[in-house]
C-alpha cells in the first residue's frame, strides 16, 4: 500500500456509509468512524401528532448502535459526536421559518452545508484524519486544466445525491470523498454482503430524519410548543392570479407550490397553488397552465466548476430532487444570485427548494430559489 | 500502541489483590448467602466480613451496610426510600444524574424539588442549604465529591444543618469514598452512597449506608435479603470484591492519596504552563484524583477522540445514551461560558497509574492542544484582539 491515509468516515449506521467504511478499511488506510448526534427524538414524543415512544430515524439509538457494531467488526475506531445545538440553529430552526414564511424547505442540503461538510469536516481534521469520507452517491475529482476540485453525478443516477450537494466549497471537497460514486447501489449491497455487514440487507432511508413519519406539520406545532412559541397565525385569503377572492385557508405553512389537495374550495376546473405570498398571508390558484413559469432567481448562489458566470451559460437546471433537469440559461442578476431562463416554461417552480445547475455530469453550482 | 488510562473517574480496573480474593466465590464458593446449608453459611461469612470491612472505612456499624447494584440504586433507594407524597427536597445543581434525575421523578410525582446553586469554585454555601430549609422539608441530598471537579462539598455543615432541623441527609460520596478521609459520624449524614468500580473492585457492586433508626422505604420487595431493605440474592464475588477493596482503601487511604495527590499537582502544573489554561474548581478543596481543565479555543470533544487514538484516555462531560458528550450541567453552574465548558476535559488517576504515565500524558496533552489550536479558527481571532 502506497498511499495509505487517514480518512475519517462520516458513518449514519445505514448500508452505504458503514460499506464506506468496510471498503476503506479493506484497502488498509486507518479508518475512523464518527456519527453526528443531531437531534434528540425524545424532546417531542409525546407532543400532539407525534408519537409517544422515541421514533424517526434521525440519531436514533438503533442507528448508533447500528454504526457502532460495524465499527467493531470491521476494527476501526468509532466516536459519536454532539452537534444537536448546531443542527438546531442551522437547520431546524430554518426549516420552521421557511415553511412559515410561505417556502418549502429542504433540510438535507442545509445539513451537509452547514454540518456533514462544515461541523465533521472540522472534526475530522482535529482528530488528524487527512479527508473525510461520506456514503454519498456523488463524484469528486481534481480538473487539472481548471485548477478546480469538481463534484460529478455518481455511476448510479437513480441514486444521485449532487442535488444536496450544490452547497459544498473547493475547500470542503478538496478533503472529501465519496467512494460510492462509481458503484451501483446493488453492487453496494453485494460489497456489504462480501465484507459480512449483518446490516446489508436494511432498508434505505427516505424521510426528513428528524421529521417522523413525514408529518411535518404536526412537526411544526410540536417544535414550537416546545419552545414556549405558538404556531403564528398565517391564514389569509385564497386568491385567484387575477386578485379575486375566492376562499380563506388556515395557514401559509400547510401549502406548497403545485399542491392541489386540500384547497378548500370547489371550482369546475382543478386549481393548483401557483404562489404563496408570505408578507400578505395569500395563497394565490390558477389552473395547471399558470403552474409554469419561464424563469426563477437563485440565490445565496454557491459555484463550483466554475469561479464566476460572467457570461451567460448554457446549462441543465434541475428545481427539486427528482427532477430531470431542464434546458436554461445561466446569467449573474447580483451578488450571490443568478438568473435561470428556461427553454420551455417549467411546472411547479417551488420557492425554498434548490436549482442545481449541470454540464452534462458536471456541478457547475447551484442556488435556493427566491 | 502504547495506552494510558487517566479516566479512573468513570471505572477503574480491579486490582489483582482484589481479583483474588473474589476468584474462590465463582466456583467453588458458589453457595447462595441465604441458604442454611454449608455452602450458603460459607457464602454468608464471606458477605458478612466484607459488610465489616465497608462499615470500617465509613466508620459505621455493620448493620448499617446495605449493598446495591452500584450508586446509581444507592442513591435512588436513599432519595425514593426516603422521601413520600408532598415532600420537599434540597439538592445542588451539581449533582451526579443519578441524584438529579432522581429529584426531577419526584417532581413528576408531585413532589418540590430546591437546587442550590454553586459558586465559582463549585461550591454549595451550607446557608443557602439552610435558608431553603422548609417545614415540609423531608431530605437534603448534597454530593461530597464531585464527579468531573473533584470539588468536595462542606458536607459537615450541611450535616449539622440538617440534624438541627431533624431532616434526613444523604450524601453521594461515591469519588469521595476510599480517596479522602471519611466517617459518616462526622459527616453527619444519615445516608451514604458508595460504589465499587470507582474503587478498584468490580462494576456492579455499590453499598448505601443507612443510620439506625431511619425509616427507608424500600424498592424492590422479594426476600427479606439485606435486612429487608433490598430484595435479591446478593451478588456475593462483587460484595467481597467490594469488601477487599474497602479494606485496602482504608490501610493505605493516607499514603495513596498523597501520592494520587502528588502525581495530580504534576500533570496540573505542567498543562497550565499551555497557554489560555485552567484548572476548573481549582480555588475548592478537592478529592486528590480528579483535574478537570480547559483549554481555551478547543472542542474537548474532538480533544477526547484525538488523545484516545493516540493512547491516552480521558473524557469531558457525561456520555448520553448515544455515547455522544452533552455540555456539563457542572461547569456551568459554576459559571463557565459554554464555550469554556466545551473546552474541558477531566483527567482522573487511579491507583494503576504511574509517574511515567503522567509525564506521557502531559507531553501528548501539550502538543494535541497547540494542533487543534492550530485548526482553530476561533484561537486566530482570539490572537488578533
Amino acid at each position: 500500500m502506497a498511499d495509505i491515509k487517514t480518512i475519517a468516515v462520516a458513518m449514519s449506521g445505514g448500508v452505504d456509509s458503514s460499506t464506506v467504511a468496510a471498503m476503506l478499511r479493506a484497502e488498509g488506510h486507518n479508518v475512523v468512524g464518527l456519527t453526528m448526534q443531531l437531534w434528540n427524538q425524545r424532546r417531542l414524543a409525546g407532543h400532539e401528532g407525534m408519537p409517544e415512544a422515541v421514533q424517526g430515524r434521525c440519531c436514533s439509538l438503533d442507528d448508533v448502535y447500528d454504526a457502532r457494531a460495524v465499527a467493531r467488526s470491521i476494527g476501526i475506531p468509532y466516536y459519536v459526536v454532539n452537534h444537536e445545538e448546531r443542527f438546531e440553529r442551522d437547520v431546524v430552526r430554518p426549516f420552521v421559518q421557511e415553511y412559515l414564511s410561505g417556502r418549502t424547505p429542504i433540510p438535507c442540503s442545509l445539513c451537509n452545508n452547514h454540518l456533514k461538510f462544515d461541523q465533521l469536516l472540522v472534526v475530522a481534521r482535529q482528530i488528524g484524519a487527512d479527508l473525510l469520507a461520506t456514503g454519498h452517491y456523488a463524484r469528486v475529482e481534481f480538473d487539472h486544466n481548471l485548477g478546480r476540485w469538481l463534484l460529478k453525478r455518481p455511476a448510479d443516477v437513480a441514486k444521485d445525491q449532487t442535488y444536496f450537494l450544490f452547497g459544498l466549497t473547493q475547500e470542503q471537497l478538496s478533503r472529501t470523498i465519496f467512494p460510492l460514486g462509481g458503484m451501483t447501489k446493488p453492487q453496494v449491497r453485494e460489497l456489504a454482503r462480501q465484507q459480512g455487514l449483518a446490516l446489508a440487507e436494511k432498508p434505505d432511508s427516505q424521510e426528513i430524519c428528524f421529521v417522523p413519519g413525514g408529518d411535518y406539520k404536526h412537526f411544526l406545532d410540536a417544535y414550537l410548543e416546545e419552545q414556549g412559541e405558538s404556531l403564528p397565525d398565517t391564514s389569509g385569503e385564497l386568491v385567484t392570479s387575477a386578485g379575486e377572492v375566492i376562499g380563506e385557508h388556515t395557514g401559509i405553512h400547510n401549502f406548497t407550490v403545485g399542491q392541489r389537495k386540500g384547497l378548500g374550495v370547489a371550482t369546475g376546473s382543478p386549481l393548483y397553488v401557483i404562489q404563496i405570498k408570505g408578507e400578505s398571508g395569500q395563497v394565490v390558484v390558477g389552473t395547471s397552465e399558470e403552474l409554469y413559469t419561464k424563469t426563477l432567481r437563485a440565490r445565496r448562489a454557491n459555484l463550483i466548476a466554475v469561479e464566476d458566470v460572467s457570461s451567460p451559460m448554457r446549462v441543465m437546471v434541475k428545481i427539486r430532487h427528482r427532477h430531470e433537469g431542464a434546458a436554461a440559461v445561466l446569467e449573474k442578476s447580483g451578488e450571490e444570485e443568478l438568473l435561470v431562463t428556461f427553454d420551455e416554461p417549467q411546472r411547479a417552480v417551488t420557492p425554498g427548494q434548490a436549482a442545481v445547475f449541470y454540464d452534462g455530469e458536471i456541478v457547475v453550482g447551484g442556488g435556493w430559489i427566491a | 500502541m502504547r495506552r494510558v488510562y487517566f479516566d479512573n473517574s468513570a471505572t477503574t480496573p480491579v486490582l489483582p489483590d482484589i481479583l483474588q480474593a473474589m476468584q474462590p466465590y465463582f466456583g467453588e464458593r458458589f453457595g447462595n448467602a441465604s441458604s442454611i446449608h454449608s455452602h450458603g453459611q460459607e457464602a454468608r461469612a464471606a458477605v458478612e466480613e466484607a459488610r465489616g470491612h465497608v462499615a470500617a472505612l465509613l466508620g459505621c456499624r455493620s448493620s448499617e451496610i446495605v449493598f446495591t447494584s452500584g450508586g446509581t440504586e444507592a442513591d435512588n433507594l436513599a432519595i425514593f426510600g426516603t422521601t413520600g407524597a408532598d415532600d420537599h427536597v434540597i439538592t445542588s445543581t451539581v449533582e451526579h444524574h443519578a441524584v438529579l434525575n432522581v429529584c426531577k421523578q419526584l417532581e413528576l410525582q408531585g413532589c418540590s424539588v430546591t437546587y442550590i446553586p454553586v459558586d465559582s469554585a463549585g461550591r454549595v454555601d451550607p446557608d443557602d442549604v439552610r435558608r431553603a430549609l422548609r417545614p415540609s422539608t423531608g431530605l437534603v441530598t448534597i454530593m461530597m465529591a464531585n464527579n468531573e471537579t473533584g470539588v468536595l462539598q462542606p458536607v459537615e455543615e450541611i450535616g449539622r444543618i440538617a440534624a438541627e432541623a431533624d431532616v434526613y441527609f444523604h450524601t453521594d460520596a461515591v469519588q469521595a469514598a476510599g480517596k479522602v478521609p471519611l466517617n459518616v459520624d462526622g459527616i453527619g449524614c444519615d445516608l451514604l452512597s458508595m460504589s465499587g468500580h470507582k474503587l478498584h473492585a468490580p462494576q456492579g457492586v455499590g453499598a448505601l449506608y443507612v443510620r439506625k433508626g431511619t425509616s427507608l422505604q424500600p424498592m424492590f420487595f422479594g426476600g427479606r435479603h439485606e435486612r429487608s431493605r433490598r430484595a435479591g440474592t446478593e451478588n456475593v464475588p462483587g460484595i467481597v470484591g467490594l469488601g477487599k477493596a474497602a479494606e485496602i482503601a482504608r490501610a493505605q487511604l493516607s499514603s495513596r492519596s498523597g501520592a494520587t495527590a502528588a502525581m495530580r499537582d504534576r500533570l496540573e502544573h505542567a498543562l497550565r504552563q499551555i497557554e489560555s489554561s485552567g484548572v476548573n474548581g481549582e480555588a475548592a478543596p478537592r478529592v486528590p484524583q480528579t483535574s478537570s481543565m480547559y483549554f481555551d479555543a478547543i472542542e474537548g470533544e474532538a480533544l477526547v477522540i484525538a488523545l484516545d487514538l493516540k493512547g491516552l484516555a480521558v473524557s469531558t462531560g457525561a456520555a448520553c445514551s448515544s455515547g455522544a458528550i452533552e455540555p456539563s450541567h457542572v461547569l456551568t453552574a459554576m459559571g463557565l461560558s459554554g464555550d469554556r465548558a466545551r473546552s474541558s476535559i477531566r483527567l482522573s488517576l487511579g491507583l494503576q497509574n504511574t509517574r511515567e504515565e503522567v509525564e506521557f500524558a502531559i507531553g501528548l496533552v501539550g502538543e494535541t492542544v497547540s494542533r487543534l489550536r492550530e485548526l482553530s479558527p476561533v484561537w486566530g481571532s482570539q490572537l488578533r484582539t
